[in-house]
């Protein structure tokens, strides 16, 4: 008998799913009840998900599926980021004239997809989950249709995806060839002599894997499709399949493959230090906000991945404060973009910022606060985030990673304080509209207030991470 | 327990900084007499540590040690007798700051003052943490506050400016921290007085000295780095400038003190002959430049790299004059060029040019401002009887136990600062009143009468008697020459 208690929230999202369709298809103009409707479903889905707390991993369906304490806290990140997502873009959404029911029942399948793939053991059920998610996220990406940007990013998205996709498949035939098998758990036994063959399916499954988290050099979509497509998905692009992706690569090279680390340790240095660098240099010349968090981003994974190519329980649990305290800084730099808004039209170039701190000073102060973060300046969250990465990598003696990184986060100081200096020195422009939704506001303060006050006790989200085992 | 009276120096301005956060903006006389009295009352606590602090001790005093990151990093403060005069430097130099702004900041004060007193909570911070990592922290995080004076409250090439300090600096300091997450993983600890006590390996030092160095020297400034500086400077409002001569450029010379010396001796000693060179460049050849400049601000902030390269000369001496003069010095220079950077702020915020040629003849218009700027460029080119004297006479005493030829170049960098100084001084006061602008120029207000004045009776005073400081310093400089030496000897002998 399968325990299917432990897979309740996956089960409770996927039935809420269904119930949202009826909702939708059978009463008219419901776009707005759908919308707040699945807000509260995912605030059930992480109730039911945190109280699941399996005190030991528990295997299910011939285990091929695996719940520990790591894949629950995953899902904790990433059903609460949604929920924040959804929450402070529920305007922007409603304005911008996407709101139609399919919006958040996209949303809720992209999540499942994602909830799939973080808790998958065998490469089937990761790469359903994989496409779950992928497919719903290329309808959003072109959701706003009449926008001919959008559309672009969407087509974009959807044939450089489905590449990587097929890259990601032939990688998983090979290791099924050469392994013999498509769970993880057997794949690690069935490898034990390292044969070349592996070695190849790892690094197309890398290939497939970094193209999702925009890892130089499969980074090139990143741009285009964040600038084009709505910012409230752009705003789920930076953050979700991220979260979800990395913990993938959390579970493949740590489980499977950890024997081959030295092989594949080399492929995720080559990565990072990549990602750290491109990021930083093409940042400097961009001149909307929506492409210049895209290669902030591909920067910013660069160092989630410098912790897992450590190959320490610490540089994977450091790995995964670094994700929550990027996605903390992510959600509330969203969050200012969602209030430069001016009758219903919004803004996203770098010169709308102009002089921002005069007539909106609890704004800029609070973007000023994320920014610095995001530069990794003291003593803000970001600091603390690279911190941990670099002791981690530091720890294995990896001093030319190390060096690089943080050589490139001066670079990268320079395009956000260079925001700074378009908000606090330029000369000032007309006002924005003030009329925020409560839910929008609160984001802001409190992702900023936690941004700022992090470094009295830093103890509170060292301690999700700390009991986290994977080696 | 004791009261945490370390902390609570620390913290008293940053919650004058969020108190102020809520005080309603317009409310100017409200808001500068919080900042006023904020900061008076951490003056005045920090006036008391320095009474009760024990002299006749060499260990670190008031130590704070609390669970900061678990297992990881523990929150350590404490202060003995160096750093003990560098928070009161801080402490003493801030209330004149908010004082000044009353003529030199136009928008934004609420802003500005909230700024300065968050400068003063991590300076403060700075010379008091005994962890290496709640250095850097309080170390960078300098870098925001210092970046948004320059950038919000400068002068025409403010942005520029601005930059040039946050990018030169940050690019230092990121080395630093490599260095420190090294040391916690070859000694295990960050704690500094552990790190004293266990010593680092010495095969590690080399490296682990040129990391901090990177970051000291960009912040000292030392010669070549040191070209944000003259930058930093001109474009700053007048008490950004004060804070950034007078205490920030310090961090970095405590810093060589109290990390690079105390933590790397083999490294030290085998770097000396390097920070001989350049600082011996330093005193030379930006002295030279500063005899060619026009603007003011300028001129003194190429004053102030050659200072400093009076300082580093005089602490890697390994000597007890040599040390002691190099911190009698810092502090001697935080009070002087505060004080001519205030000046330079008198007439700015009059006349609104800095250029010395728009000068001259102030002393028919301006008479208590010229008796004052004289003390103060006597006290800069370190006549006998000013602080600047004791500082440099025994920096070079130091030096010459060391090298005649070192110490023989240096005293040539003495006259040049005489030179550039006296001619400055002649240039703006002396002379006839060509400027027709000048005439209507009123003398100090009693605002900046009393800060000038203040600034000018304790150069005097502590020239003719500096035994207050050099009491505090003197057994903590000397133990710490010793475990100097003993690690040395020790290293040497196993060799």
């Amino acid at each position: 008998m399968i325990n299917l208690f432990y897979i309740s929230t996956e089960i409770f999202l996927s039935l809420s799913i269904l119930l949202l369709l009826i909702i939708g298809v059978f009463k008219k103009n419901s776009a707005s009840f759908v919308y707040n409707f699945s807000i509260i479903i995912l605030l059930f889905g992480l109730a039911i998900n945190i109280n699941l707390n399996p005190q030991s991993p528990i295997d299910l369906f011939n285990n091929s599926y695996k719940i520990d304490n790591f894949t629950t806290l995953i899902k904790s990140i990433i059903l609460i980021s949604t929920f924040l997502v959804m929450l402070c873009s529920f305007n922007y959404v409603k304005q911008n004239e996407i709101l139609k029911i399919e919006y958040p029942i996209l949303i809720l399948s992209s999540i499942l997809g994602m909830l799939v793939m973080v808790s998958s053991n065998d490469l089937m059920v990761f790469y359903v989950g994989l496409e779950l998610q992928s497919l719903a996220l290329y309808v959003l990406a072109a959701f706003k249709r009449d926008n001919i940007l959008s559309s672009e990013s969407g087509l974009k998205y959807f044939v450089l995806s489905a590449l990587s996709s097929g890259l990601l498949l032939y990688g998983c035939s090979l290791v099924y060839g050469f392994s013999s098998s498509t769970n993880f758990d057997l794949i690690y036994q069935n490898s034990e002599s390292i044969e070349y063959g592996i070695i190849f399916g790892i690094v197309f499954i890398l290939v497939g894997l970094a193209f999702k988290i925009t890892a130089v050099p499969f980074h090139m979509w990143a741009p285009d499709v964040y600038d084009g497509s709505p910012t409230s998905v752009t705003v789920i692009f930076a953050i979700l399949p991220k979260i979800a992706a990395l913990t993938v690569f959390i579970n493949f090279l740590y489980g499977p493959f950890l024997e081959m680390f030295d092989q594949w340790q080399a492929v995720i240095i080559f990565l990072s230090i990549g990602s750290m660098v491109f990021g930083a240099v093409a940042a400097i010349g961009q001149k909307k906000l929506k492409r210049l968090i895209a290669y902030s981003s591909i920067s910013h994974m660069g160092f989630a991945l410098a912790g897992l190519s450590v190959g320490t329980n610490e540089g994977i649990q450091n790995s995964i404060i670094y994700l929550i305290i990027y996605l903390i800084m992510n959600i509330a730099f969203f969050s200012c973009l969602f209030m430069l808004k001016r009758e219903n039209q919004y803004f996203d170039k770098v010169e709308d910022l102009s002089g921002l701190s005069k007539n909106h000073p609890l704004l800029s102060l609070s973007m000023m606060i994320i920014l610095f973060s995001l530069a990794g300046i003291p003593p803000l969250a970001g600091f603390f985030a690279k911190f941990y990465i670099f002791t981690a990598v530091i720890e294995q003696s990896m001093y030319f990673l190390a060096i690089v990184g943080l050589l490139s986060t001066v670079i990268a100081a320079f395009y956000y304080i260079r925001l700074i200096k378009v908000m606090y020195f330029d000369e000032q422009r007309e006002k924005y509209d003030l009329n925020h939704s409560f839910g929008l506001k609160m984001i802001l303060v409190v992702s900023s207030t936690i941004i700022l006050i992090y470094f009295i006790n830093p103890n509170i989200i060292n301690n999700f991470v700390s009991n986290i085992t994977i080696i | 327990m004791n009261f945490p009276i370390i902390s609570s120096l620390i913290l008293l301005p940053s919650i004058g900084a969020l108190f102020l956060f809520f005080i309603n903006s317009k409310n100017i006389t409200g808001i500068k007499y919080v900042s006023l009295f904020v900061s008076i009352i951490n003056f005045l606590i920090s006036i008391y540590l320095w009474l009760i602090f024990d002299q006749s001790s060499y260990e670190f005093q008031f130590v704070e040690s609390r669970v900061w990151i678990k297992d990881f990093i523990n929150y350590k403060v404490g202060v003995d007798g160096i750093s003990i005069l560098f928070i009161i430097l801080t402490t003493f130099i801030t209330p004149l700051c908010i004082l000044s702004v009353n003529s030199s900041i136009k928008s934004r004060l609420k802003e500005f003052l909230i700024a300065i007193l968050l400068m003063e909570t991590l300076m403060i911070g700075v010379f008091c943490s005994l962890d290496l990592v709640i250095f850097y922290l309080f170390f960078e995080g300098g870098l925001i506050p210092m970046f948004l004076i320059i950038g919000i409250w400068g002068g025409e090439r403010r942005v520029y400016s601005a930059f040039k300090f946050f990018l030169f600096t940050l690019l230092g300091s990121v080395l630093m921290l490599i260095a420190v997450i090294s040391i916690y993983w070859i000694a295990g600890t960050t704690d500094v007085e552990e790190l004293y006590k266990l010593g680092i390996d010495p095969k590690y030092q080399k490296l682990l000295w040129l990391a901090f160095f990177s970051s000291f020297a960009v912040k000292t400034p030392m010669w070549p780095v040191h070209t944000w500086l003259p930058d930093a400077h001109v474009e700053a409002p007048t008490a950004g400038s004060v804070l950034l001569a007078a205490v920030l450029l310090k961090m970095a010379g405590y810093g060589f003190i109290r990390f690079s010396i105390g933590l790397f001796p083999i490294a030290s000693e085998y770097f000396v002959p390097f920070i001989f060179i350049i600082s011996l460049i330093a005193i030379i050849y930006t002295s030279l430049v500063a005899l060619m400049q026009d603007d003011m601000k300028k001129l003194i902030a190429y004053s102030s790299v050659a200072h400093m390269g009076f300082v580093t000369l005089g602490l890697f001496t390994f000597t007890q004059q040599g040390v002691e003069g190099g911190i009698f010095q810092m502090i001697s220079h935080g009070i002087v060029s505060a004080a001519l950077f205030f000046s330079v702020g008198v007439v700015y915020d009059r006349t609104h040019s800095r250029r010395i040629n728009d000068y001259g003849g102030l002393v028919n218009v301006m008479p208590k401002y010229s008796i004052l700027l004289m003390v103060f460029t006597l006290g800069s080119l370190g006549l006998p009887g000013t602080t600047g004297f004791i500082g440099e006479f025994l920096i070079l005493m130091g030096t010459f136990k060391k090298s005649f030829l070192v110490a023989a170049i240096a005293s040539l960098g003495v006259i040049l600062g005489a030179a550039y100084m006296l001619w400055l001084y002649k240039r703006v006061v002396f002379g006839e009143l060509t400027n027709q602008k000048l005439l209507k120029i009123i003398d100090l207000n009693k605002n900046e009468l009393f800060i000038l004045t203040l600034l000018a009776l304790s150069i005097i005073f502590f020239g003719f008697y500096p035994d207050p400081f050099s009491n505090t310093y003197s057994l903590s400089v000397e133990n710490f020459l010793n475990e100097y030496n003993d690690k040395l000897n020790n290293y040497n002998l196993n060799q």
